[in-house]
């Protein structure tokens, strides 16, 4: 494989990535703004004032690590799926995959383009935030990098997604019937300490709760799981999937015939 | 040195639609060949399988030595492609979609502004370099296809279709631009339903046919085994019944037109020196169809008429 090939390529995909994300700012960047002030405002100022507090902190600053870890993942997945399954819906992906990049490039570089929009919606959720609490980072290296796995999580089963999808209603199942219960279910809003114990032992099999918890653990210093496990997790998962977006980029599924 | 080797190619389709069924070619470097064949014929799928969009059934491909299963990143470094349909992506400027392909094939950003800015200028698209690509024109797109496929300068060239859509004038300007690059070393393959495009423009031509090659010869080759012509004569006077010519057969299209098809033993000196005594005379006469046009049918007819056999001319 050539290496300088390589590069070259994936800067072009994460450019292309970029360009895309600011050209279409009204639709990537303003949405998750207003949602996430939304939040803030009903459930930090008006309900949260009567909830008082969860494990010692104010509710605003609960769920502040929480919303933007579901702001990181649900932008992340939406970046690379709605880029690829559009490439791929208009054809233009051909111009990729007649390219001489490897298949990990093309990979890489959307899954990079993922994670950055992911980043730039998160820093700005975050600075929406600090106009409702006050936010100290306890952990920064854990907060960047469950932030950065998550992040890549997200943005591989995106890709994947887009390698299945057939038409632009494909795209929004997997969001709509898995991410968005996941993510509510993944103690965003709640320590799972409140929940019977049942339901308890249910929540340790979502994996998106050891996301939010390990990135409020890097921010706020505490946590409902193991960070550890989370990191086994995360990494788990990023490396899971990355094997299968390579094996589907080989075998053609989806994109040749 | 070949440019393109096939060898025995086979593809059948997930749905049991057997496109290929074991095409042979080969494409000498720095030739100018033609794949011509019927809609539906195989052309477009053996061009996927050649860059590698299409997965093969069977068979084998070298594009310059390189073996699409051994060394497919080196092959397809050898490559360019305008595909038939357009795969644009429409939202992106005519600028970006070029920088964008050569930074897929490793260009530094310096080189690949460089070619960006030659080939949309060759391509007479510079000045529409910032506009979005959905804004031109069916031909413009065309021509954008073309400038992306050039940009890393590849030493095999496959146009499929390249020219449809496109007016007469630029069409033109595109073929003079395509013999001049053709002249400078690249190998092109051309697909086209535009049978003088073809005669135009190409050295060498194959017809495919049912997933199969049928002829593949130098065009000069290939259009000496055309036995019979037919032209059309505008006629200076009207007349109300054909002529009966020895060696031709006439036809009358109308009072001031008349249809002549002439075979390889008789010349057209003969054909006017028989309308003169008759009393005819000529102001101007014209192919009724291409030559190449008039091959291409008969080998396909005749083929459907005897599958079993190699089709005469």
């Amino acid at each position: 494989m050539n290496l300088s090939l390589n590069l070259i390529a994936m800067q072009t995909i994460v450019r292309k990535e970029v360009v895309r994300v600011l050209r279409i700012w009204v639709q990537t960047i303003v949405p998750p703004a207003i949602t996430m002030t939304l939040y803030f405002i009903i459930f930090g100022n008006l309900i949260g004032d009567r909830i008082g507090t969860m494990d010692g902190f104010d509710y605003m600053q609960y769920i502040a690590p929480g919303l933007i870890m579901m702001s990181v993942i649900t932008n992340s997945y939406g970046n690379v799926v709605s880029s690829f399954f559009a490439a791929k819906f208009g054809r233009h992906v051909e111009e990729m995959l007649i390219s001489p990049m490897a298949n990990a490039s093309i990979v890489i570089g959307h899954v990079a383009g993922g994670v950055l929009r992911g980043i730039l919606v998160g820093t700005l959720v975050t600075v929406i935030a600090l106009f409702f609490t006050d936010l100290r980072v306890e952990h920064p290296l854990v907060t960047i990098s469950v932030l950065l796995l998550s992040s890549i999580v997200f943005s591989l089963t995106g890709f994947i997604n887009a390698v299945f999808a057939r038409k632009f209603d494909d795209i929004s199942i997997i969001p709509t019937f898995v991410l968005t219960p996941l993510t509510y279910l993944g103690g965003v809003f709640y320590s799972i300490s409140l929940l019977p114990e049942f339901w308890q032992t249910l929540s340790l099999a979502n994996p998106i709760l050891y996301m939010v918890n390990a990135f409020r653990y890097g921010i706020l210093g505490k946590a409902d799981i193991s960070i550890a496990v989370a990191y086994g997790i995360l990494i788990f998962f990023s490396v899971l999937l990355f094997t299968v977006c390579l094996a589907l980029m080989r075998r053609g599924i989806g994109i040749r015939e | 040195m070949t440019a393109l080797v096939i060898k025995n190619l086979m593809k059948t389709y997930a749905n049991g639609n057997v496109a290929l069924q074991g095409v042979d070619l080969v494409v000498e470097a720095g030739d100018f060949h033609a794949l011509l064949g019927p809609n539906g014929a195989g052309k477009t799928t053996a061009i996927g399988i050649v860059t590698s969009l299409v997965n093969k059934s069977g068979g084998d491909v070298e594009v310059f030595g390189h073996n699409i299963d051994t060394d497919l990143e080196a092959a397809k470094s050898c490559i360019g492609l305008v595909p038939q349909e357009i795969n644009l992506n429409l939202w992106d400027s005519v600028q970006n979609i070029v920088l964008n392909q050569a930074g897929y094939y490793g260009l530094p950003r310096r080189l690949a502004q460089q070619r960006t800015e030659k080939y949309l200028q060759a391509m007479r698209l510079w000045d529409r370099r910032k506009q979005a690509a959905r804004s031109l024109s069916g031909g413009m797109k065309r021509r954008l296809m073309i400038a992306r496929a050039l940009v890393h300068e590849p030493k095999l060239l496959i146009l499929d279709e390249p020219t449809a859509g496109v007016d007469i004038e630029i069409r033109r300007s595109m073929w003079d631009y395509l013999r001049e690059i053709n002249a400078a070393g690249t190998t092109i393959i051309l697909t086209t339903h535009n049978l003088e495009e073809a005669e135009s423009l190409c050295r060498h031509v194959a017809i495919i046919d049912e997933g199969a090659i049928i002829e593949d010869a130098p065009m000069k080759t290939v259009l000496r085994k055309l036995q019979r012509e037919v032209f059309v004569l505008s006629l200076e006077e009207p007349i109300t019944v054909a002529p009966t010519l020895d060696g031709f057969e006439t036809k009358l299209l109308d009072s001031l037109e008349l249809e002549v098809a002439k075979g390889p033993a008789h010349n057209l000196n003969e054909l006017f020196a028989q309308l003169a005594r008759c009393n005819i005379r000529v102001l101007s006469l014209r192919n009724k169809a291409n030559r190449l046009e008039e091959l291409f049918l008969r080998l396909v007819e005749n083929k459907d008429a005897n599958p079993q056999g190699t089709a005469a001319p």
